[in-house]
This record gives structure tokens, C-alpha cells and sequence, in this order.
């Protein structure tokens, strides 16, 4: 692998010999292990290994779970009791599949705005972060069949109001929506595609964990202040670096330790808190529930599609410009696609030429603004669709574009960035000083 | 720091709001009631679930079953905790169609309690967590984690909610209900004051009885949760050793690099 230049794996025993002139497969292990990392990253660096834990842990109940799910129409809220009640230890495995997901979705979110904040996507990471995006696309896919499974009320009519916005594509659409369907309406045949989806995108999503992976170890690691390390030479590297291991193996852990300490109080005392209480009265066509919500980690881009609607200049506009082609609903679904579209956009939407938001006194404040609309979406993605949420929606899906395709260019023209430093070491050594002559603060003494 | 703040306040308002929303549009907000089974060590008082079984059985059962709970579970620990031969002669209160015979049998611990006997109404084995009356503050949770998700007070509300009204409606009678959505119910009263005579004269008002029956349908809907509880709280302490270990491993493990000579 190139990439920052650090002592490679070599085998010293005939045995290890033998198998890595066959398969260099402990050489990959190891540089990949001990690949060396930017020894100034903070904690926002530790939702990587969260992610991969979260992934494995739905894997790994998720498969135990299928071997007690019946995926039948009529069966299959009954076999979800069934695991509740009969199954050793189902209660926890269901609990910790359903929370899990959140979990996941919450690392997912503080991993991309870390990405935004400190210019993670700029070059050369766009392909870490494009299939960053695509992971989450898959993700999201993901969760939004497996909470179709239970058979639950909100599962039913979730699964109408989404697939239905593929009907709202011109054309095509409604052939979309009846093969995503396996027919008219929401019925066993969907809930048997989805359980057949539901098992196997994890498996895609690991598979692009891989390139995910790969395309950063090339790279290499970004870091807080966004300048690389120095690949003069393998001495200077190591001034900047320290191995993954055993440093950042072990603070990742410590901290995914802590994150699971609030998981497991979650899981174990109010392991409902994060569902809709809808979804324990059985899936019935003949009943629509008062309000569909999706769940919270769907609520910003939900938000963004129910933002645009007809009386909205802007989508009579479009609609006129394209014949009524684009009406509110399409013009709402492809505004939720577009969302995500421009998020993975962003390496070349900023125009700046420093990396990291630290150093950028403008941007700063534009991203914050940024977070908290994207909660003021998850907010109003919950509520009804009645004044004065539909002006808050709208004012708050304006911003999420405006900032991708308006502020991240202008401001990498008009900005003046403060000043970085020069190198990795010099930025740890400004926070770790190296101790001199024997004193062991350097810290202005009381006058 | 600006940034964090403004961040954390987000947050917050943000995960209010879909709580808030869920929770339904009755015309009284639910009261809390202190149950046995409140908050991360709260657990089930078997007889006040022996009382709601009784309940359930002279009373609810005429209607509303509990499809989903498997009889046997009566016998389970942690919950009704019934001897093996009352279970056994529980069950046979109740009738199993049997494919076999194609005829129905007397019901076994193997077999589930009955479907509801009347079309419209709801089966009650989830009802107690269909329902969630708690949520907050600040979308935190922190209600729920320590009264509950207010389902069980939900269904013991509905029972004393009546106001003696009634009204006809297309050849149907409603009665009037301070807390049912919509304030107009399909289900007479149930409960009247001295309705059930207990075995050991426990307190028969209807308040009482309320709060005895909505403990029991929190047990159908819920039966594993003391072993939930237990699961978790050995997750927390695990995990908070866990966590201070690594912490001091990882700190010691920097120090060299933090602070060299």
C-alpha cells in the first residue's frame, strides 16, 4: 500500500514465510493494524470503530433473529412475539437489533458533520467520502425495510407513504413502485422482498466498509487542523504519526465502552423510547393511523420532501418549465434525494483551500448553523404539516441547499482563513508541551 | 463552545418534539400512577398480578383476549407466578381448536390465551405498550425511564374515565370518556365498585381494580421485563468498569507521547 511511509510486515519464521510468499494475508492484517495515524486526532475520530461495532452487532443479532422470523403477513407479528416471549434472551436480541439501528444513526450523523466540519470529503478524500455517501444511502435503505418487518401499523402505512414516492417519478415510476411491491399495494410479497433485502444489503454495506476503508488507509487519516502528514521521510512521518495500534485501538474502545454504558441503559429500561408505540397494534390495511411518522433518524429528509409543496414558487415554477413533468411530489422527492445529492457533492462545491473548519473564522459559523438546522428538520420532520411548520420546513430545507450549493463556493472566495500550523507535531506539541529543563509546566507563571 | 451549545440545544428540541407528538390526542393528560413496576429496578407485584388475572377473567375476557400470551407463562416467575396445577386448571377454563379432532378442546398451559370473543374488540396483549402517555423532559426520556412509558396508566385511566354520559350513534351506544381520544367510547363501563370479591378481601373500588388490571395487561405486554432490567443493569455496571479500565489504560498508554522528558 502506499501512502505515508511506515516498516512493513516481514516474515521471520519459515512458517510465516511459507504463507506469505502464498497469501500475504497477516502482511495486510498487520500494516493495516499498524498503519500510521495523526497522533493529534480528537474524540470526534472514535465514531469509525462505534460504526463498525454497530454494523457487526446487527449482523450478528440480526441472524439469530431470522432464525425465529417468520416472514409471512400473517405470521410475522406473531413470530416477533414469539421472540419476544419464547425465545432465550429474544427480549435482548430484538432490543438491541431496534435500538441498535439508532445507535447506528447516531454515530453515522456525528461521523458525516465531523467530516463536514473538518473538510474530511476535500481532495484527496472524495472517494472515501463518495462511498461514505453510499454506505449511507444503504444504510438507510436498510433500516427503513427492516422496520417494515415487525408488521406493525407504522410498518404497513411507512412502507405505503415511501414506496409511494417512486410512483411520483414520471414514467417510470409507477413500474418502479409495483416491482419494489411485488404488486399493487403493500402485502406478503413485499414483506418477503424486503426480509430478503433487509439480509442482504448488510453484507454489501460491509463489502464497502472494505473499500471505505482502503480508500482512507490510502490517504491517509485527516485530522483536526487538516494538514498532512510529512512524507519526506519514514522520520519524519513518525514525528506526525502514531501507529493505530495500540494507540487508537485502545481510545477508540474506552470510548465505545462509555457509548455502550448509555446503550445499555437504553436497551435495558426504556428500550421502547425510541419506537412508535403504533407499531405494537398489528399491521391493518382497513386502518390508517392518525399520524405516520417515520423513525427519528428519517425526520430531516422526511422534513425536506413534505417542505415543497404546491403553493411554493419555486415548484410552480418548475412545474411550468417543465410542462407539469416535475409536480410537488416529484419535485419533493427528488428536493429529499437532492439533499443527500449535494452532501455528496461537497467535494467540489468547496472552493477552499484550507481543509479544516479551525481555521476558517467564516465557515465556522455557517456550519454551526448548518447542525442545528438539520435538528430543526428532524423537528418539524415530526410534526404536522399545518402552519407555521410548513414556513419553518421550507425556510430550513432552503438552507440545507443553500449552504451546500450557495456558501461552501462563495465563502471559499470572500473567506480569509487564519493562520495553521505548519506541521501535525507542531499542533500536538502547542496542546502536549515537551517538558523543558526539568520544570513540568510551561505555563505563564502569577506575576 | 458556542458551536456545542447551540448543537446540545438543538438536539434537544428536536428529539422533544416526535416524543411529544406520539403521544396522542386525549382530552386529560394521563396521571401518573406509581406501580411496582416503575423506573430501572421496579419489578412486578405478583399479587397484584394474581388480582388483575382475576379481573381479566370475570370481567375483560367476556370481550377483549390475549391472543399472543402463551398460557403457561401464568406459572413464570417474575410474573403471575400461578403453582403448575392452578395454570394447568387455568387453562381449562378456556377452549383450543384442535386441527386434529377438528373440534375444540379444553385449552392446555401449552396453548394461547383466547382471541377476542367480540369482533371490535381490541385484543389486549400489547394494549399496555400501544399505548405511551410519557415522554420528556426535553425529549430526554428521563420520565420514561423512571415512570414508565405510561401505557399501564393509560388503560387504568380509561377505566375510571367514564362521566356517566351515553350517546347513540348509528344503532351503537358511546359513553362518554375523559381520556379516550376522541372522548367517546364503544365499551360500557366495566368496572362498578365491589365488582370482584377477592380471596383475601383486598381493596375492591374501582380505582383499585383499575390499577390491578393495568399492572396485569403491563405483564401480557411486557413479560420479560424484570430479565430485561436485570440484562441491562449487569450491561451498565459491566460496561462502566470496562469503561474506567480503559480509561486508565489509554491514559497511561498516552502519557509517554503527551508528556515526554
Amino acid at each position: 500500500m502506499s501512502g505515508i511511509p511506515h516498516d512493513h510486515y516481514e516474515p521471520k519464521t519459515s512458517g510465516e514465510k511459507w504463507i506469505h510468499s502464498r497469501l500475504p494475508v497477516v502482511g495486510l492484517m498487520y500494516d493495516t493494524l499498524m498503519i500510521p495515524t495523526p497522533k493529534n486526532l480528537n474524540w470526534m475520530w472514535i465514531w469509525g470503530i462505534v460504526l463498525t461495532f454497530c454494523l457487526a452487532l446487527q449482523i450478528v443479532t440480526g441472524i439469530v433473529l431470522a432464525m425465529h422470523y417468520t416472514p409471512h403477513v400473517d405470521q410475522a407479528f406473531a413470530s416477533v412475539e414469539h421472540i419476544m416471549r419464547n425465545v432465550n434472551g429474544g427480549y435482548m436480541l430484538r432490543y438491541m437489533h431496534a435500538n441498535g439501528a439508532s445507535l447506528f444513526f447516531i454515530a453515522v450523523y456525528a461521523h458525516i458533520f465531523r467530516g463536514l466540519y473538518y473538510g474530511s470529503y476535500k481532495a484527496p478524500r472524495e472517494i472515501t467520502w463518495i462511498i461514505g455517501m453510499l454506505i449511507y444511502l444503504m444504510m438507510m435503505g436498510t433500516a427503513f425495510m427492516g422496520y417494515v418487518l415487525p408488521w406493525g401499523q407504522m410498518s404497513f402505512w411507512g412502507a405505503t407513504v415511501i414506496t409511494g414516492l417512486f410512483g411520483a417519478i414520471p414514467l417510470i415510476g409507477e413500474p418502479i413502485q409495483t416491482l419494489l411491491l411485488g404488486g399493487p399495494a403493500v402485502d406478503n410479497a413485499t414483506l418477503n422482498r424486503f426480509f430478503s433485502l433487509h439480509y442482504l444489503l448488510p453484507f454489501v454495506i460491509a463489502g464497502l466498509v472494505i473499500l471505505h476503508i482502503w480508500a482512507f488507509h490510502t490517504t491517509g487519516n485527516n485530522n483536526p487542523t487538516g494538514v498532512e502528514v510529512r512524507r519526506t521521510s519514514k522520520e519524519d512521518a513518525e514525528k506526525d504519526t502514531l501507529p493505530f495500534w495500540p494507540y487508537f485501538v485502545v481510545k477508540d474502545l474506552f470510548a465505545l465502552a462509555v457509548i455502550l454504558v448509555v446503550f445499555f441503559a437504553v436497551v435495558g429500561f426504556m428500550p421502547n423510547f425510541l419506537g412508535h408505540p403504533d407499531n405494537y397494534i398489528e399491521a391493518n390495511p382497513l386502518s390508517t393511523p392518525a399520524h405516520i411518522v417515520p423513525e427519528w433518524y428519517f425526520l430531516p429528509f422526511y422534513a425536506i420532501l413534505r417542505a415543497f409543496t404546491a403553493d411554493v414558487w419555486v415548484v410552480q415554477l418548475t412545474s411550468f418549465l417543465t410542462a407539469g413533468i416535475v409536480d410537488a411530489k416529484f419535485f419533493g422527492v427528488l428536493a429529499m434525494f437532492g439533499s443527500i445529492g449535494v452532501m455528496a457533492a461537497a467535494p467540489w462545491l468547496d472552493t477552499s483551500s484550507v481543509r479544516s473548519g479551525r481555521y476558517r473564522p467564516m465557515f465556522k459559523w455557517w456550519f454551526a448553523l448548518l447542525v442545528v438546522d438539520f435538528f430543526v428538520l428532524m423537528w418539524v420532520g415530526a410534526m404536522p404539516t399545518e402552519e407555521p411548520y410548513a414556513t419553518i420546513s421550507l425556510i430550513a430545507s432552503a438552507y440545507w441547499f443553500a449552504y451546500f450549493l450557495v456558501i461552501l463556493p462563495l465563502l471559499g472566495v470572500i473567506e480569509k482563513p487564519t493562520a495553521q500550523p505548519e506541521t501535525i507535531e507542531a499542533d500536538f506539541d502547542a496542546h502536549y508541551a515537551p517538558k523543558v529543563g526539568g520544570t513540568s509546566t510551561i505555563v505563564k507563571p502569577a506575576e | 463552545m458556542n458551536m456545542i451549545k447551540a448543537t446540545l440545544v438543538s438536539a434537544v428540541l428536536a428529539l422533544t418534539a416526535p416524543a411529544a407528538f406520539a403521544a396522542g390526542g386525549s382530552a386529560h393528560a394521563i396521571e401518573n400512577v406509581d406501580f411496582s413496576f416503575d423506573g430501572p429496578f421496579g419489578s412486578y407485584d405478583v399479587n397484584q398480578l394474581q388480582r388483575g388475572l382475576q379481573i381479566y377473567t370475570e370481567i375483560c375476557s367476556a370481550c377483549h383476549g390475549l391472543k399472543q400470551v402463551p398460557l403457561r407463562t401464568l406459572g413464570d416467575q417474575g410474573g403471575p407466578h400461578l403453582p403448575e396445577e392452578q395454570v394447568i386448571e387455568y387453562s381449562k377454563k378456556f377452549e383450543t381448536f384442535d386441527p386434529d379432532l377438528d373440534d375444540f378442546r379444553p385449552s392446555t398451559p401449552a396453548d394461547h390465551f383466547p382471541k377476542s370473543a367480540l369482533s371490535n374488540a381490541p385484543d389486549l396483549s400489547l394494549m399496555a405498550k400501544s399505548r405511551a402517555a410519557f415522554h420528556g423532559p426535553y425529549g430526554l426520556g428521563i420520565n420514561q425511564l423512571l415512570k414508565g412509558t405510561g401505557g399501564a396508566e393509560y388503560i387504568s385511566a380509561i377505566l375510571h374515565g367514564y362521566t356517566g354520559e351515553e350517546k347513540e350513534q348509528a344503532g351503537t351506544t358511546f359513553y362518554e370518556n375523559k381520556y379516550f381520544p376522541g372522548g367517546w367510547i364503544a365499551m360500557a363501563p366495566p368496572l362498578y365498585d365491589e365488582a370482584i370479591e377477592f380471596a383475601d378481601g383486598h381493596e375492591n373500588t374501582v380505582d383499585a381494580m383499575a390499577h390491578d388490571v393495568a399492572a396485569f395487561l403491563m405483564w401480557t405486554a411486557e413479560p420479560k421485563m424484570g430479565a430485561r432490567k436485570q440484562a441491562g443493569f449487569a450491561g451498565v455496571l459491566f460496561l462502566t468498569l470496562l469503561s474506567v479500565l480503559l480509561y486508565l489504560t489509554n491514559k497511561r498508554l498516552w502519557a509517554r507521547v503527551k508528556y515526554k522528558d
